[in-house]
Order: structure tokens, then C-alpha cells, then sequence
């Protein structure tokens, strides 16, 4: 566990995956869109418009994942002090906040011509958009500090609060009543989806997922940097 | 030509459909960009940090 | 004990205590999380005169009619186990026919009608293509006796 909390061992081994991670997000997303606008059937309900699901979707779900990715590497940076455990956790935020608005901006272009209405209060929605909400404070509060110890401190805290919105938003549709439907992928009875649909709609989340891998991995190295030249410059200030 | 029209129009659903792509490539080709910049960046100062100071060490020398 | 297991479980606290507090808030508020009702949770509540209130349900096979005057759209919601006839004037979803979830929102009516000043339509977690749909029914294995795939 303790392997890859090495700064310098990480580089290594990131910068290793790297060219693979992006070099398959291309192939996957390319693969994904293709199947998403051209190589999948309308659906029998909502026609045309279930195109927007293959991004509304993925984007969803990576909106959860993220979130638990920088909550775990939070918990461990508050709890065993990983020295890179606050970077990962800082430089996911972003990303998964980017992920949170894709999906709140596609929902409400679906939601529209679907249900008839741009935007709406239910349960799913709204934790939803206090997902995104809890993603901007993070990113406000750990920037909010000159000394950056203090800032992972805080942020960290309020990620974990954070966390008791996951399971909120992943069972909002089954415990209350809402205009938002229930899961369609991840239920126990196996997918309610054809698989002419659920094709594209995993090669895009497979696409999404190597995104977030890519980009993560560059983040990380900025703020390994950017802690660099931190120590540099204080151990110049200091002579 | 006719079926690229049809394409695009996305069975009257065409502004819907493709706001949502244009929105979600938007989005993450801005986080791309904002992350390789600043990669670009603090890397770039760190290089020229340790730079300054290998001269720095030199001069002492 | 270390200080790293202290922290853990003080964050493990932390995060069990939060979970309790989270699930007691929502369930005091239980009301207001709901956004719809259905028609057989309306027969028990009481309802305060000209309330607005959100009802989700079907559109019962056979009840949608234009009313007299040409404005109005009329239809019944239903739940298998009770109706609310409901009035609209509006422009409705895509996805508004016969069979279909729909959740309205109006004003209760003292003759036991619904005024509906927005009508949103609820579609479920299937998905698959026309052919199947219809393939799906002509077997007989559809399991939404009274929905119609669109046009």
C-alpha cells in the first residue's frame, strides 16, 4: 500500500501508463462515439433523444466514482498521512467536478424533450447537484489556505463529510418517489437495456474512466512539481 | 446528403442531442487543456528552479 | 494505540455518526423528499383547499380526450388502485400518450378533479430498440400491458 506513496516511485510508474491511458481513451471514446451516434437503434420510447444517455451516463456514474476516489485518497491522507495522497485527491477534484456538470447539463437536454421540463426538484436531481456543489467547495476550501497542510486538512474533512451523499444519490430513485427512473445497468435482475445499447454506453464509460486515469496522472505530476518548488523555493528563501 | 440531414436532425431532436455532445466535449477538453498547462507550467518552474540553483552552487564553488 | 489508529477511528466515528444523522433528517423530512404522491396516497391525506401538490401515476388506457371548449386536454391518472381524472391546458411532452408515467402538478379541485397547470412525463429504465419492443409484444412478453412504443 505504501509502495506507490513514494512520489518518485509514482512518477515512475505514471509515467509509464500514461501514453497507454491516453492513447485508449482515444480508441474507446472513438469506438463509443461512433457506436453512440451511428452504430445503436433509437429506443422505443424516447427515439433519437436516448443518444444523450451514452454521455449523461457514464458522466453520472465517473461523477460517483471520482468523488469516492478523492474521499478514499482524503480518508488515507487524513488517517496514515500518504504524502501523495492529498495531491491525488486535490488534482481529482476538478475532474470530477467537470464529470458532475456534464452530467447535470446533459440531464436537463434530455429532460426537456423527454419529460418536459428543463430542470425539476426530485431526490436525484438535487443530490446531484449538491454533488457538485460538495466538488466546489472542496476545490474553494483547499485552495483557501497560504499554508497547504491546512488546506488538504479542511478539504479533506469536508470530502468524507461529503460522502454520506453517495449512497443518497445512487438509491434516491428507489426510496422516494421520483420523476427520475431507476437504475437501468447496475440492478440486481441484470440490465434493462438492450445490448445494442449497452455496447456503446460501456465503451464510453470505459473511455471516460481512462480520461479521468490520463488527466489525473498529469494533474498529479503538477502538483508534485508545483510541491517542489515549493520546498525549493523555501530552501532558497532560507540560503 | 439527405441522410446527413437526417443524421443531424436526430428525428427533431437534433438541438437536444447535440448541445449534449457539444457540452460534454466542451468540458473535457477545457480540463485537458487546463491540466497540460498547468503540468507545462510548474514543471517548467521546477526545471528552472533547479537550474538557478545548480548555478547558484556553482558560483559558490 | 497509535496515533494512525485513533485517527481511523475517529473518522470511522465520524463518518458512522454522520450517516445516522444524515438517515434520521431524511426520514423527519420524508414528506418533502418525495416529489410526487400517488392517487391511492392522496385517498388518506388531507389536503388543504387549493394546495399544490405534485401526483404521479399512469395515464389510464382509454381517458385522454380533448374537453368541449378545445383548450383543455382531459385524462385520467391512475395508480391500479385509484383514478384522479385530471384537466390540462398546455402543451404536453413528447411522451404523454395512453399508458404512459406522467407526474402533474395543480390544485385539487372540491368536485375531486385535478387541475393540472404542468404535466411531466416519467419514462422507466428500459431501453431497447423499436423492433424489439414490438417483437417483445407480439410474443406476448410485455410486461407493460397497456404502454405503446412511440411512433
Amino acid at each position: 500500500m505504501h509502495r506507490f506513496a513514494n512520489p518518485s516511485r509514482f512518477l515512475r510508474a505514471a509515467n509509464a501508463v500514461l501514453p497507454w491511458c491516453a492513447g485508449l481513451t482515444v480508441l474507446l471514446l472513438a469506438a463509443g462515439l461512433y457506436f453512440a451516434l451511428l452504430g445503436s437503434p433509437p429506443d422505443y420510447q424516447q427515439g433519437e433523444t436516448v443518444r444523450i444517455m451514452y454521455i449523461h451516463v457514464p458522466s453520472a456514474w465517473m461523477a460517483l466514482f471520482v468523488y469516492g476516489c478523492m474521499a478514499a485518497a482524503s480518508a488515507s491522507a487524513l488517517i496514515w498521512r500518504h504524502p501523495l495522497a492529498d495531491l491525488i485527491a486535490k488534482s481529482a477534484a476538478p475532474i470530477g467536478a467537470g464529470f458532475t456538470l456534464i452530467c447535470l447539463l446533459t440531464g436537463s437536454l434530455w429532460g426537456k424533450p423527454m419529460w418536459g421540463a428543463w430542470w425539476v426538484w426530485d431526490a436525484r436531481l438535487t443530490s446531484v447537484l449538491v454533488l457538485f456543489f460538495l466538488y466546489l467547495g472542496y476545490i474553494a476550501l483547499v485552495n483557501a489556505f497560504d499554508d497547504p497542510v491546512r488546506g488538504y486538512r479542511a478539504a479533506g474533512i469536508l470530502a468524507l463529510v461529503g460522502v454520506v451523499n453517495l449512497p443518497i444519490i445512487k438509491f434516491s430513485v428507489d426510496w422516494w418517489n421520483t420523476l427520475h427512473q431507476p437504475a437501468s445497468v447496475m440492478r440486481l435482475d441484470g440490465p434493462a437495456i438492450h445490448p445494442a445499447m449497452l455496447w456503446p454506453l460501456l465503451l464510453m464509460a470505459g473511455g471516460f474512466m481512462l480520461f479521468f486515469v490520463t488527466v489525473l496522472i498529469l494533474r498529479v505530476r503538477g502538483e508534485i512539481a508545483a510541491a517542489k518548488v515549493r520546498n525549493l523555493q523555501l530552501s532558497l528563501a532560507r540560503g | 446528403m439527405d441522410r446527413l440531414g437526417e443524421f443531424l436532425a436526430m428525428g427533431g431532436y437534433g438541438g437536444y442531442v447535440w448541445a449534449a455532445y457539444l457540452i460534454a466535449a466542451a468540458v473535457l477538453a477545457a480540463l485537458l487543456i487546463a491540466s497540460l498547462h498547468s503540468v507545462r507550467g510548474q514543471e517548467a518552474r521546477l526545471a528552472a528552479l533547479r537550474q538557478s540553483r545548480r548555478s547558484i552552487a556553482e558560483d559558490d564553488a | 494505540m497509535t496515533r494512525k489508529r485513533r485517527r481511523l477511528y475517529a473518522v470511522l466515528a465520524g463518518l458512522v455518526m454522520l450517516g445516522i444523522a444524515a438517515a434520521l433528517v431524511l426520514t423527519a423530512l420524508r414528506d418533502s423528499v418525495v416529489f410526487f404522491y400517488s392517487p391511492s396516497d392522496l385517498a388518506g391525506k388531507p389536503l388543504a383547499a387549493g394546495q399544490r401538490i405534485r401526483i404521479g401515476g399512469l395515464v389510464a388506457a382509454g381517458s385522454v380526450a380533448k374537453s368541449p371548449d378545445g383548450v383543455a386536454t382531459r385524462f385520467t391518472v391512475t395508480d391500479m388502485k385509484a383514478d384522479i381524472p385530471v384537466s390540462y391546458s398546455g402543451i404536453l411532452p413528447d411522451l404523454f400518450r395512453e399508458g404512459q408515467g406522467v407526474v402533474v402538478e395543480g390544485r385539487l379541485e372540491p368536485g375531486g378533479a385535478f387541475q393540472a397547470s404542468e404535466v411531466l412525463a416519467k419514462h422507466d429504465e428500459n431501453y431497447m430498440p423499436p423492433e424489439v419492443a414490438d417483437a417483445l409484444k407480439r410474443a406476448g412478453r410485455w410486461k407493460h400491458a397497456d404502454e405503446q412504443p412511440a411512433k
